[in-house]
């Protein structure tokens, strides 16, 4: 770290800077606040061609409170008082604003937006600052910054810059920035025509590298022009396979959505022959749930959302078995009448939302952990937040495989749906395995409806917006078989997502629904059917 | 009680008017079309049994939903078949209309083409889209009413019926096509007008659409329309093609081993079907004014099947009843509580099912049975008794 | 999808252009003749190269303990199950494994199920009505319409199976025994060639079954009959030839006395049970 900075130093001299990047308090090493101020008021002035010498002047001056000056500046908050004092605007929104002493860094409380003048810049000086800014933050000790100057610089390197990044690449130790310089001055030189940046810049997704090539390409040297070409095609090919993934990410994302929408209806469609029309109101409550727990544990998303999903559970399983006490259980082997009766029930419960909490739809929190996105390479990346969902969705899915394979209630609930009267005689209670899968098909329905609070708006009519989607997953996937849930979903959301570019988000789920509406003219059962004597009953 | 089945050797079309059933409801139906003609053009407005316009209106709208139920009691009374988007069928025949309707604005239209309506000179066409010709001929239009929902039931139902898809898939699927029908007429690309649907009618057959007169006329002519459309499917299921789709119904496996092509029959009935809600969205469209994707959310379809479960199902008059009653309730409640509508609507799909599975016409059927103290049943009776 | 597919077969006869059905060919014999007919589910063998042949007129009797493949075996006849391998022959023109199941009921080919099935919402006398002999098409059976003759066939058939009192009554009243005959009335009313019986007397008393075994013994020389019975009683006392099913092949063929004689029969079957074989 010494060894960087001693050489940062050495650099810096070359801009007429010295920063002492590890000084982070500027009353520390206070210059002369009079010259600082002289620099200050040069930026005052009508002619821009001034100001940008100004700007030049405050870069070679070696006050380490530049980089703030600068920063202020361009983000119009160095504003000027009617007594002639220097301040940055803390916050901008109302009609009177904090604002602070650039030289002392003191708050001098609100003033109201009359008094304050602009210091104004236009479109150069803005490239200017961003390119000095950007310089300066390379010797930030925080490699987060580091990053972010660094791929700022893409595209905006000139001449000046280049040894002064070369000399940084050396020193540099985090590969990502070094890769980013390296970027950068290979932009710049592609962009010059010069064979190094081309061959550098081959293979590289970044947006910016691909102008520099294209303008490579129409250099007037073939060699360039050629090399910078076939590099071009090069990064299509990589481009394309990239957008592949992506577009294979969000069917997943969008199937593991509707894998835990459908799965619960699974269990209860195959165990029982119920329709449960109301499944997507019963993931409404699970939304709910987490938007309220969010209420009731203010300032800690995470948390609340953690503990959503026990509570979600078992909201929804609570309001499925009192469906299936109240209701269900009077309809016994009249599976049309239940599905009237559960989307009559679907209606009270919107309403319910509706009238109780709000027609309007409720903000959930996503937390930390979850916002932000994984980076892969330059044109992809990956949002968190889908990747939760799809992680959670698979261990839903597993739980539920253990659940009907490993535990009783699994056992009992494979025979009843394979022939009820044969488990009942078997001693199984009939009744009771009833009521377990229900509770748990709706609980899995409340899981989703947690899940589905990260991804989309939590309102009343979230539940009606799967309801159909989730239909025709189980139907797709064939009766009673959870494997088949699964492929249907994802398989769909990826369908869904690989038809959207061409023909349009309305039109992809158009095709798809027709798609599955002629898929179960060729496959009643469904893409995996029980099959032999148990499928004919 | 056979009577129907074994003496008669008459024309299959007027075996319904030999039954007691369908002679009280023609006779209910014509006094009642008679009761609100005469309310509204004898008595003078000021009286208080003055039937005004806008009423008469509504109940044009009443019949042609009740007409819309008996075309669903037709699939799923006799035949089993719940389908879930009959109100795809109703808006098909509605669009039909509203084409017709649109053509005969011609240039009294905000921008004044003489060809294009409105929505298509806001959206900058420059021609007619080719499905949108020969709706200027209201022959063809009202031939389409009938056909276009004909068709549509005709190429969904002989996929799905010869691949043996019934019970709860076909329900699940009839409620995709409806939603998959209501995203695609979400399109403006479409051509029927996107979100706003078909609106701003003029005339219809040269008669003003504002008048009282012919919202009269279209009230009556809606009545005339669900008395024949009842006389039709009364015949269907009266005949031996009825029997063999309550067969059908209780026993697919069997009736087909009987020799009778199960699918065949499904689709014919099917069709029929949705020839009448088409009919029935037809009539309904000129009185409301307008046609929009809403008619083909899954919702409404639902609602259908519950006016035709509350009337009673395998009745036919029960799903007049039905549609008419909870119509009724709809108005007067979002009249006075427009947020307990959904409540009640939720609460009496559950009620229905749950208590009165056989719905009016079986509590009236129950009542009757009980008066005279016997249990002579009826046909009608036993075929809803197993039905349910 | 598969209708598109359907219509590129360059064999395919559409129904439209097929003359109207010819008669079952039975100069050479036999009116059902199968060959080497395996089916299985999910790789169990419910019909293992199974070979029978009955013969116009015949009464048979199929016997065979659970699972032996009684019931595939009406499935295959009937259409309702297609084998893997194997013909199933009607008489000597019909190929039966070419044919779905309405074709096949029209061919002439009747079946009555293990459990009765009628239409329990339509009256004795509509049951019949339905089940008799007519054409099937839709309009047709719109129209229909009820003549005399027809009347005078259902009441026939309605004093054949002893039910002509109840005829107004919904099917759904009827005993279990009283539906049995109204299964076997249907059949009649189909006038078929070949009767297919699964366990006519399940459930039935004394005298029902003695009814009943008159009946089918009436119809044989008329009809070709199969019956699928478990009750020994009852196919002593109706049976000429009988076949024995195991593990879905024909273990035995014969009389009832050569059947129970053979020793591998008594030992998968009747064996088992001594007082049932005596």
């Amino acid at each position: 770290m010494r060894r960087f900075l001693s050489l940062g130093l050495l650099c810096l001299l070359l801009l007429g800077m010295t920063l002492n990047a590890q000084a982070q308090d500027a009353e520390t090493n206070n210059p002369d606040d009079a010259a600082a101020l002289e620099l200050l008021e040069a930026l005052d002035v009508d002619s821009y061609a001034a100001k940008g010498e100004a700007i030049t002047a405050i870069l070679q001056s070696d006050d380490e409170r530049a980089r703030d000056w600068l920063q202020a500046l361009l983000d119009g908050r160095l504003q000027r008082t009617d007594d002639g004092r220097f301040v940055r605007v803390l916050d901008n929104r109302g009609r009177d604003w904090p604002v602070a002493d650039v030289l002392t860094g003191e708050e001098l409380g609100e003033m109201s937006r009359r008094d304050l003048e602009r210091i104004g810049i236009n479109n150069n000086l803005r490239n200017q600052l961003r390119s000095a800014i950007a310089v300066v933050d390379l010797y930030s000790p925080s490699v987060e910054r580091r990053r972010t100057s660094a791929e700022r610089l893409l595209g905006e390197v000139d001449a000046e810059l280049v040894p002064i990044l070369n000399d940084l690449i050396e020193q540099e130790e985090d590969d990502q920035v070094r890769y980013r310089l390296t970027q950068a001055v290979a932009i710049y030189r592609a962009e010059e025509g010069e064979m190094a940046g081309v061959e550098a810049l081959d293979g590289s997704l970044h947006p910016r590298s691909r102008v520099a090539l294209s303008r490579a390409a129409n250099s007037d040297d073939p060699v360039v022009a050629n090399a910078a070409t076939a590099a071009l095609t090069g990064i299509e090919q990589q481009l394309k396979i990239n957008r592949g993934l992506e577009t294979l990410y969000f069917g997943l994302s969008l199937g593991s959505v509707l894998v835990l929408a459908a799965i619960g209806l699974a269990i209860t469609f195959g165990v029982m022959g119920v329709i449960n029309m109301a499944h997507g109101e019963l993931m409404m409550l699970g939304a709910y749930t987490t938007w309220g727990m969010q209420q009731l544990l203010p300032g800690q998303p995470g948390l609340a959302l953690i503990v959503s999903i026990p509570a979600g559970f078992m909201v929804a399983a609570l309001a499925g078995v009192a469906i299936e006490r109240g209701v269900i259980q009077f309809l016994k082997g009249r599976p049309l009448e239940t599905l009237l009766a559960t989307f009559g029930i679907s209606l009270i419960l919107q309403q319910l939302v509706r009238t109780v909490i709000s027609p309007l739809n409720r903000t959930v929190i996503t937390p930390e952990w979850m916002s932000g996105s994984l980076v892969v390479n330059d044109a992809l990346s990956l949002t968190l937040n889908r990747m939760v969902v799809l992680g959670f969705a698979l261990v839903v899915f597993a739980g539920l495989m253990l659940i009907m394979r490993r535990t009783r209630l699994g056992l009992e609930v494979r025979a009843v749906t394979q022939n009820r009267a044969m488990a009942r005689s078997m001693g199984i209670r009939a009744t009771r395995v009833d009521i377990m899968t229900f509770a748990l098909g709706s609980g899995v329905a409340g899981l989703a409806g947690v899940a589905l609070s990260q991804l989309t708006n939590v309102g009343p009519n979230l539940g009606q917006n799967y309801i159909i989607d989730s239909f025709m997953v189980v139907v797709f996937g064939g009766v009673g078989n959870l494997w088949g849930t699964l492929v249907a979903g994802l398989s769909l959301g990826v369908i869904n997502q690989v038809l959207e570019p061409w023909v349009g988000a309305v039109l992809a789920k158009i095709i798809v629904l027709v798609f599955i509406i002629l898929f179960i003219q060729k496959r009643p059962r469904g893409l995996f059917p029980q099959k032999g004597r148990a499928a004919e009953g | 009680m056979s009577l129907t089945t074994e003496s008669s050797t008459n024309f299959w079309l007027t075996r319904p008017f030999s039954e007691r059933s369908t002679q009280i409801f023609l006779g209910v139906l014509v006094a009642a079309l008679a009761l609100v003609t005469i309310l509204h053009v004898a008595v003078p407005a000021g009286n208080p049994l003055h039937i005004g316009a806008y009423t008469v209106n509504l109940f044009g709208k009443y019949l042609s939903y009740a007409l819309l139920a008996v075309a669903v009691d037709l699939v799923w009374g006799y035949l089993g078949i719940l389908s879930l988007g009959h109100g795809a069928f109703f808006a098909i025949g509605g669009y039909a209309m509203g084409m017709y309707l649109m053509r005969q604005i011609g240039d009294r239209g905000t921008y004044g083409d003489p060809v294009l309506p409105d929505f298509m000179v806001f959206l900058n066409w420059d021609s007619l889209p080719w499905f949108w010709h020969g709706f200027d001929m209201a022959w063809f239009a009202f031939a389409m009413v009938l056909l276009a929902p004909g068709l549509l039931a005709l190429v969904f139902g002989f996929l799905a019926f010869r691949s043996r898809v019934t019970g709860v898939y076909l329900s699940i699927i009839t409620q995709a096509l409806t939603f998959a029908l209501m995203l695609a007429f979400f399109r403006n690309e479409m051509g029927f007008g996107g979100n706003n649907g078909l609106t701003d009618f003029r005339e219809i057959l040269g008669f003003d659409l504002r008048t009282d007169a012919t919202r009269l006329g279209l009230f009556l002519a809606t009545g005339v329309a669900l008395a024949l459309g009842f006389i039709l499917c009364r015949a269907i299921v009266t005949s031996k093609l009825g029997r063999v789709s309550v067969a059908t119904r209780d026993a697919e496996a069997r009736t087909r081993f009987l020799g009778y092509r199960v699918e065949r029959f499904q689709l014919f009935v099917f069709v029929v079907s949705a020839m009448l809600a088409g009919l029935a969205g037809a009539l309904y469209v000129p009185q409301v004014g307008i046609i929009n994707p809403s008619e083909f959310s899954p919702i409404f379809s639902i609602e259908i099947v519950l006016w035709v479960a509350l009337g009673g199902r395998a009745t036919l008059y029960g799903a007049v009843i039905g549609a008419i009653l909870v119509n009724y309730a709809k108005t007067l409640f979002t009249g006075i509580m427009p947020d307990a509508w959904l409540f009640a609507l939720g609460g009496l799909f559950v009620f229905v099912t749950v208590f009165l599975p056989k719905g009016v016409a079986g509590l009236l059927l129950h009542l009757k049975r009980k008066k005279r103290g016997d249990d002579d049943s009826t046909p009608t009776d036993k075929i809803q008794e197993a039905s349910v | 999808m598969s209708f598109l597919q359907s219509l590129t077969e360059r064999d395919r006869v559409f129904d439209f252009m097929t003359p109207q059905a010819k008669k079952v060919d039975v100069r050479h014999g036999p009116i059902l003749y199968m060959e080497d007919v395996t089916v299985s589910f999910d790789g169990f063998k419910a019909i293992n190269n199974l070979n029978l042949t009955i013969d116009d007129g015949e009464l048979r009797c199929i016997i065979g303990p659970n699972g032996a493949g009684k019931t595939t075996l009406m499935d295959i006849i009937t259409g309702k199950t297609r084998p893997n391998e194997g013909s199933v022959w009607f008489g000597s023109r019909h190929n039966l494994l070419h044919m779905n199941e309405p074709d096949i009921a029209s061919l002439g080919i009747g079946r009555k199920f293990q459990k009765p099935t009628v239409f329990e919402a339509l009256s004795v006398f509509e049951n019949l009505e339905l089940a008799m002999a007519a054409d099937k098409r839709i309009l047709p059976t719109l129209t229909a319409r009820m003549t005399g003759e027809i009347k005078d066939r259902i009441d026939e058939v309605l004093e054949t199976i002893g039910l002509a009192a109840l005829r107004h009554q919904p099917a759904g009243i009827l005993s279990h025994g009283q539906k049995q005959w109204l299964e076997i009335g249907m059949l009649l009313m189909q006038r078929p060639r070949l009767l297919l019986v699964d366990e006519p007397v399940a459930g039935m008393t004394e005298q029902e079954m003695e009814r009943t075994a008159e009946l089918l013994t009436g119809l044989a020389g008329k009809q070709s009959v199969v019956v699928v019975e478990h009750d020994m009683g009852f196919v002593r006392s109706i049976a000429r030839q009988v076949t024995v099913l195991h593990q879905g092949s024909v273990l035995a063929e014969g009389t009832m006395n050569q059947v129970s004689m053979d020793p591998k029969v008594v030992e998968v079957y009747l064996g088992a049970d001594d007082e049932e074989a005596a």
